[in-house]
């Protein structure tokens, strides 16, 4: 056990710490971030050129392998490159998608022609991915999609309508899970696809978020050909395609939900006046900031011992489930405080208030999102009782029957 | 980074826990439950011959100079086993501080005795805020020692009593004059508690100066090591409350199968990956001595009191009404997740213990 860096780790550390200070502005307050001040359309520019960037040096896809643009390193480098990344102003969460579910899933699944054409772009962030499997009726019940393919010669012909699309409207590449077979089960039937954002018959609508941040869309498929080339994984196969995403989706939960929310938190404390003292000295604001240290932290920590099973090839199972159930809560809890110190003050938004207020407000009011995203609180509890603590299933009364049936 | 045990850590673990498996039984630890001995002797002598009690102690005198790591491990197998011996009193606590503070001869005098369980000792060197019904401060006058302790773990089986006072650590042969020990009835008798009252008791000086910083890193210590203990009984809870929730059934199904029951299992099992992923951190600055180790304990113990507590109280209440029996062990879960979770301050005084270093740190 050495939660410290290996020799071989420290060097890679000094190494892109070397690299961050060449190519990116070390941040100066915990507060500050990238783009301030920027409009849509540079955000992004800046945010394709930081990748390109990465990708040069290899920092794209450290744990991938060299001849698929990786590094070939890793999972603990992957750690050691985020935590030095985290110091310094860089663009974030436009390549979340595209990096941590989607290429992961053409990287598995992929041909090799679907591979050579589709990583490298990507890695370089001259592509965007987005991930088009929920639908108004399939949220946690993802096998209910009823999206339709139709295979017309070699092409599919896509009719239907998928909705909580992440960064659709910055995509120009989605996964897509579609309904190929409706005389199958509801989970059988079902195949994914390698669909071009910008082809005829896609329409992306943005979504106004809880938090007011355009985020996510509805994207309705109308007549869209995708040629069968672009099928990814074999037909009637989509939902173990599926399954698979949502593994890779494990991986990079544990960077989500890591932070130091509970340093700012002491720092809010200190500024915040409870009663004519510092709220830091008010014995509920220090329990709070506590167990706001223990749920993060411990997220950090437990992606960390996932990450030391992948290094001696276990890959870690449903038990990460726990990451986001704990993630979530501690975004919701820790920014719930983070308000409740400014008292009456706190409830003035930080535009209006400062700086320092705004990651916060922002934990506060996302994070009923996190508890969502990805699969809701219940259906990890779900994952956990079913899949790690072997509890019987929930009861199904639609599963075996052919999905054709159960329309209406 | 590796963030994990190694595989002969794991081996250890596992003789450990077979041998613990066989020893440990209901049986076994209902012997001291029923007050019919302070300790599992059975138990006791097993782990010493698998050189479990002296893992951390100096070759030089009994131990097998591995560290704490291997102890950590151990302590989880207790846990697990509900065992019913001294270890927190003598090993986790007075050991430990004999290692730090005592001299070569004290050390060679006591720790192989300890290591090989033919000792026993207990310690008291709470810091303040962590006993708080206690009367009167503890005093030394010409050598010896006026005290009235009281909750001390292990305290009627013990030879032998490393004790705070002020700034100085001291040990008091409890079979000597002017010792006087009676028992007090324990929420957890596998975890028997005694008074000692000492009235001009002679002392052996440990440490005259700098006792408060050993104790200090020897509770912070002792809070990682019980994590783990806390960790190992959380996971035997749980797993008893599932393996009944798969066999009991009610209104035609198992009891396993309502949402309800298997969400309350799945809180259960997060709450112990927290525990257990903040107690390895713990286990990680304790044995590598990193200036961490104050956070990294606070934070396990927080984290492990409060799975253990869940686990025990859920694990009982998913059983019904026949968890509700003296016969079913759902209430020894129940007992030694309080006694843990409070033998060397509650969950309180850690919460305000880890605020107070996240507020230096960021400071
Ligand atoms: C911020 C955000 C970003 C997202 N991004 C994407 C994306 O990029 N791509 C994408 O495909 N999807 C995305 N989603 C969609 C997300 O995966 C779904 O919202 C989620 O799976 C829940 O589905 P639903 O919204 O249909 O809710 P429902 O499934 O209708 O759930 C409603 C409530 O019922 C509960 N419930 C449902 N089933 C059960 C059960 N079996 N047991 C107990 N309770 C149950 C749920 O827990 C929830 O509380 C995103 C969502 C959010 C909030």
């Amino acid at each position: 056990m050495d939660f410290n860096d290996t020799p071989d780790e420290a060097v890679f550390r000094a190494q892109v710490r070397d690299w961050l200070e060449t190519h990116a502005t070390r941040r100066q307050r915990r507060d500050e971030k990238f783009g301030d001040g920027l409009d849509r359309e540079a955000y992004l520019a800046a945010a394709k050129a930081w990748q390109a960037t990465k990708a040069a040096a290899g920092y794209a896809a450290i744990p991938w392998p060299k001849e698929m643009g990786g590094l070939g390193g890793s999972p603990a480098m992957q750690v050691v490159y985020a935590q030095e990344e985290a110091k310094f102003l860089v663009p974030g969460l436009i390549f979340e998608v595209s990096l941590g579910t989607a290429l992961p899933t053409v990287a598995m699944w992929g041909t090799p022609e679907q591979k050579a054409r589709n990583l490298a772009p990507a890695l370089k962030g001259d592509h965007i991915w987005c991930q088009l499997f929920s639908e108004p009726a399939a949220g946690s019940d993802l096998g209910n999609v009823r999206t339709r393919a139709e295979k017309v010669g070699d092409e599919w012909v896509i009719n239907g309508q998928k909705v909580w699309t992440s960064g659709a409207h910055n995509a120009d590449y989605g996964i897509l899970l579609a309904r190929t077979d409706w005389d199958q089960p509801k989970a059988k039937g079902l195949t994914m696809f390698i669909l071009d954002m910008k082809a005829p018959g896609v329409d992306v609508r943005l979504i106004r978020q809880a938090t007011d941040e355009p985020h996510f869309n509805e994207v309705f498929l109308t007549d869209v050909r995708i040629a069968d080339s672009a099928r990814l994984g074999p037909e009637g196969q989509g939902w173990k395609v599926m399954l698979s995403t949502l593994m890779q989706e494990r991986f990079s939960l544990g960077e989500n939900f890591s932070g130091d929310l509970y340093d700012q938190l002491v720092d809010l404390a200190k500024q915040a006046q409870w009663g004519g003292r510092p709220a830091i000295e008010d014995r509920c604001v220090r329990a709070g900031i506590a167990d706001a240290y223990i749920r993060q932290f411990g997220v950090d920590l437990i992606v960390r011992r996932g990450m030391s099973a992948i290094s001696k090839g276990v890959s870690p199972g449903p038990e990460m489930a726990a990451v986001k159930l704990i993630g979530a809560r501690a975004f919701q809890t820790g920014g719930a405080l983070a308000v409740e110190l400014g008292g009456a003050e706190g409830l003035i938004a930080a535009s209006d208030l400062g700086q320092q207020w705004r990651m916060p407000q922002m934990l506060w009011i996302s994070g009923p999102g996190a508890r969502i995203a990805g699969g809701t609180d219940e259906i990890q509890k779900n994952t956990i009782a079913e899949r790690v603590l072997g509890l019987p299933g929930e009861i199904r009364t639609d599963r075996d029957v052919p999905f054709r049936t159960l329309e209406g | 980074m590796n963030f994990d045990f190694s595989e002969d850590q794991r081996r250890l673990q596992e003789e450990v826990r077979r041998m613990l498996s066989d020893y440990s039984t209901s049986s076994a630890v209902r012997r001291v439950l029923e007050g019919e001995s302070l300790y599992c002797a059975d138990t006791w002598t097993q782990l010493a011959g698998l050189g479990a009690l002296g893992l951390a102690l100096p070759e030089a005198h009994g131990g097998a100079g591995m560290g704490l790591l291997e102890l950590c491990l151990v302590a989880e197998e207790a846990g697990r086993a509900l065992a019913a011996v001294p270890l927190v009193s003598s090993i986790y606590m007075a050991a430990e501080v004999i290692r730090r503070a005592g001299s070569e001869a004290q050390q060679a005098e006591w720790l192989p005795r300890l290591a090989s369980g033919e000792a026993i000792a207990t310690a008291m060197i709470a810091a303040h805020g962590q006993h708080a019904l206690v009367v009167e401060p503890s005093r030394i006058e010409n050598g010896r020692l006026f005290a009235t302790l009281n909750a001390v773990p292990d305290g009627m089986a013990a030879q032998l009593c490393v004790v705070l006072v002020d700034d100085a650590l001291v040990l008091v042969g409890l079979d000597g004059a002017g010792v006087r020990r009676t028992a007090q009835a324990s929420l957890d008798p596998t975890r028997p508690l005694a008074q000692i009252v000492c009235d001009g008791a002679t002392v052996e000086l440990l440490a005259a100066h700098g006792g408060q910083q050993i104790a200090a890193t020897v509770t912070d210590g002792a809070a990682v090591l019980m994590a783990f203990e806390q960790v190992g009984g959380a996971e035997r809870a749980l797993y008893a409350a599932r393996d009944y929730a798969l066999e009991r059934r009610a209104f035609g199904r198992v009891i396993g199968s309502f949402q309800a029951v298997k969400h309350k299992l799945a809180d259960i099992f997060a709450s112990i990956e927290l525990a257990r992923a903040h107690a390895y951190y713990g286990a990680w600055a304790l044995a590598t001595g990193a200036d961490e180790l104050t956070r990294a304990a606070a934070a396990a113990r927080v984290a492990a009191t409060a799975a253990y507590t869940l686990a025990a109280e859920e694990s009982l209440h998913l059983h019904g009404g026949i968890g509700f029996t003296w016969e079913m062990d759902c209430h020894l879960h129940l007992r030694r997740a309080r006694w843990l979770g409070q033998i060397i301050g509650n969950e309180h005084y850690w919460r305000e213990r880890l605020a107070t270093t996240l507020i230096e740190k960021a400071a």
